[in-house]
């Protein structure tokens, strides 16, 4: 089958490989019919995530019919369609029963890497390193898919591919980082970052009662599009003096309730001393990006939330923790829980409350996808989000 | 000062010869062996051979086995008296612990049935039950080394633990206990893992591997994972087969 494999820093290949088999007595085989191009894959395509291997299958946003089903898998059958949460998760061990999916016990057969470097382990996800499992991935024809019985969800059929595929990550991860907000009628939400996520988090801040969303991003087209589609007021850093100041001007004085950095950093992390050296190798970017939390945690009114659903794996320079401390701050963070949202998301998408498929700007085949990752990389050619269908049959 | 001496008995305790002359002198020259090449090495695992080294020779020199002191044996006689008592270094110790979301009596009944553990203990081969105590345990390694063993449980207490060592007259003596404590709240059971391990003089190198591989801690550690997962899931999460650009 043709798959997309990460080549090194800054090279995708799509290339023949072996289909996956069923190996495990709760796996399943998809036959991927749509899959996107995360953002955090650019952590990898960008070589900031160690323990990736030249030939992983990438991917961890794809959905598509199943087409064979282990011997325990009771709830799935061949033809089903269904959308696959990035995080996998086991379901039985203690974490899955307190729906803290992307914290499982027991999907990681490489736990011990992601222990090295946070103390413990989390789950498997697909196609990101074998820190996260060595899981291979969805930007391929087929994927083997570990714990059926707990993971994918049934799609109906009266629902395009493009409404639902977000599902997996980006959708939920946009909607958990406004949740964690805890928002209250009359607040204002600010969101950094008008990525995927960031747009999502605009969208789900709607959605959750805030009154106003302020939207903060360079990007003209993203801007737009938040205050298209989520009437949010749009500030272009590039175009302020000073983006707090800018803030509190809007906010009449006292800070938005609550803030939410869609923007996170590069830089995985697996042992301190790898993590460190990329600290130092990257030192720049580290700061720049850094910046992004520092401000929001300056930004925030007094007894307001920061929520966090950009990727931080390693270590960060001068974060004004004392101002989280003076201001009374809450912060919430962490990978997205996503099977606790794909049912009630679903349910929205059909409602008509949401429609996910605006973001999406490039429509490509998976033998594109070199030149889409660029894209996506350099947001040239206004690019926001890319899908790629890789069966090659009719259309 | 009455605690210094309490302390000074209990060391002298500790430290009583347990092991014969000539395994001593075995034991003084394989060590010094093992400690030179592993120091060689320049690496993690020659360092480690080289503890293990230096620790034989502490054995000999002192005459003091921690292994076989938890065996309750002794090869050493009456005629092997009169030798200086120093405290013996540490032999091989291994203790790991980890949560199984399972009820002490699951677990138990599991680990007590010794057939499974090759199901999660990576360098086991297979372990056949002789009878209610004895069971025959063999072990894989590298270069198609091999290692057998009988064992016997010398300890039992159903549902909360369950300690064995191997017998007289095993290649490789190791003792190990585990301990099945329930967890708080609805957290499961804390399962404990207590492994001690002496190799006799001149198999140590390759026995220790077969055993072990080069990090005793990190291999009871992801055995325990393995239950775990086997326990909680009734499988053991793998990539193994699965497609790559590697081919």
């Amino acid at each position: 089958m043709r798959a997309v494999c990460w080549w090194g820093k800054g090279e995708v290949r799509v290339t023949d490989v072996p289909e996956p088999k069923i190996i495990n007595p709760h796996d399943a085989i998809v036959r991927v019919t749509l899959t996107a191009i995360c953002g955090s894959d650019l952590h990898l395509y960008d070589g900031y995530v160690p323990t990736m291997m030249r030939g992983d299958v990438l991917g961890h946003e794809f959905m598509g019919e199943v087409v064979e089903v282990g011997s325990d898998v009771k709830n799935l059958r061949p033809g089903d369609r269904v959308i696959v949460p990035f995080p996998i998760a086991c379901g039985r061990c203690w974490f899955c029963q307190q729906k803290l999916w992307s914290l499982c016990d027991n999907t990681n057969p490489n736990a011990w890497m992601v222990e090295a470097l946070l103390g413990y382990g989390t789950a498997g996800i697909y196609g990101y390193s074998h820190m996260y499992g060595g899981y291979a991935g969805g930007q391929a024809e087929y994927v083997r898919i570990p714990f059926a019985d707990t993971n994918p969800m049934k799609i109906p059929d009266n629902l395009p591919d493009e409404k639902v595929l977000f599902l997996t990550d980006i959708l939920p991860t946009g909607y958990m980082a406004a949740e964690n907000c805890e928002i209250k009628p009359g607040d204002v939400v600010a969101v950094w970052g008008a990525g995927p996520v960031g747009l999502f988090a605009v969208a789900s801040a709607r959605l959750l009662g805030a009154e106003r969303v302020i939207v903060i991003d360079r990007v003209r087209e993203r801007l737009e599009l938040a205050q298209k589609h989520w009437n949010a007021e749009i500030l272009n850093y590039e175009e302020v003096e000073d983006t707090f100041d800018a803030l509190k001007q809007m906010t009449g004085g006292r800070g938005p309730d609550r803030c939410i950095d869609a923007v996170g950093m590069e830089g995985h992390g697996h042992t301190l001393d790898a993590v460190y050296d990329r600290v130092k190798q990257a030192m720049k970017l580290q700061f720049d990006r850094a910046h992004t939390l520092r401000q929001a945690l300056h930004a925030c009114r007094k007894g307001g939330t920061v929520s966090i659903p950009g990727v931080y794996a390693g270590f960060i320079d001068k974060v004004p923790f004392g101002t989280a401390f003076g201001k009374g701050l809450t912060l919430k963070m962490g990978q997205t829980h996503v099977q606790n949202y794909t049912a009630p998301l679903l349910e929205r998408i059909q409602r008509g409350d949401i429609d996910p498929s605006v973001i999406i700007t490039h429509r490509a085949s998976l033998e594109q996808a070199p030149e889409m990752y660029r894209t996506f990389r350099e947001k040239e050619d206004e690019c926001i989000k890319v899908v790629m269908r890789p069966q090659r049959s009719a259309t | 000062m009455a605690t210094t001496e309490e302390t000074f008995d209990r060391s002298a305790k500790s430290a009583e010869t347990n092991v014969g002359n000539p395994e001593r002198w075995l034991s003084v020259i394989a060590g010094s062996a093992l400690a030179a090449y592993g120091l060689k090495r320049r690496s993690l695992q020659g360092l480690l051979l080289s503890g293990i080294g230096g620790a034989l020779v502490w054995r000999g020199a002192t005459g003091h086995c921690n292994v076989y002191d938890t065996l309750g044996i002794s090869t050493a006689t009456d005629n092997d008296g009169g030798q200086v008592s120093v405290p013996y270094g540490r032999g091989i110790r291994v203790e790991k612990t980890m949560t199984i979301n399972a009820t002490p009596e699951q677990l138990f009944s599991f680990w007590r049935n010794f057939e499974n553990l090759p199901r999660f203990m990576d360098h086991l081969e297979s372990v056949k039950v002789i009878d209610s105590k004895r069971s025959h345990w063999a072990a894989r390694g590298p270069a198609g080394l091999d290692a057998e063993w009988d064992a016997e449980i010398i300890n039992e207490v159903p549902n909360e633990l369950i300690g064995w060592r191997s017998v007289e007259g095993s290649r490789v003596n190791n003792a190990g206990s585990v301990h099945f404590n329930r967890a708080t709240g609805d957290r499961g059971t804390e399962v404990k893992v207590v492994l001690r391990y002496d190799p006799p003089a001149g198999l140590i190198g390759a026995a220790f591997a077969k055993l072990f591989g080069e990090d005793p801690a990190y291999q009871v550690q992801e055995d325990l994972r393995r239950l775990k997962q086997l326990i909680e899931t009734g499988e053991i999460a793998t990539i193994e087969n699965q497609p790559s650009g590697r081919k």
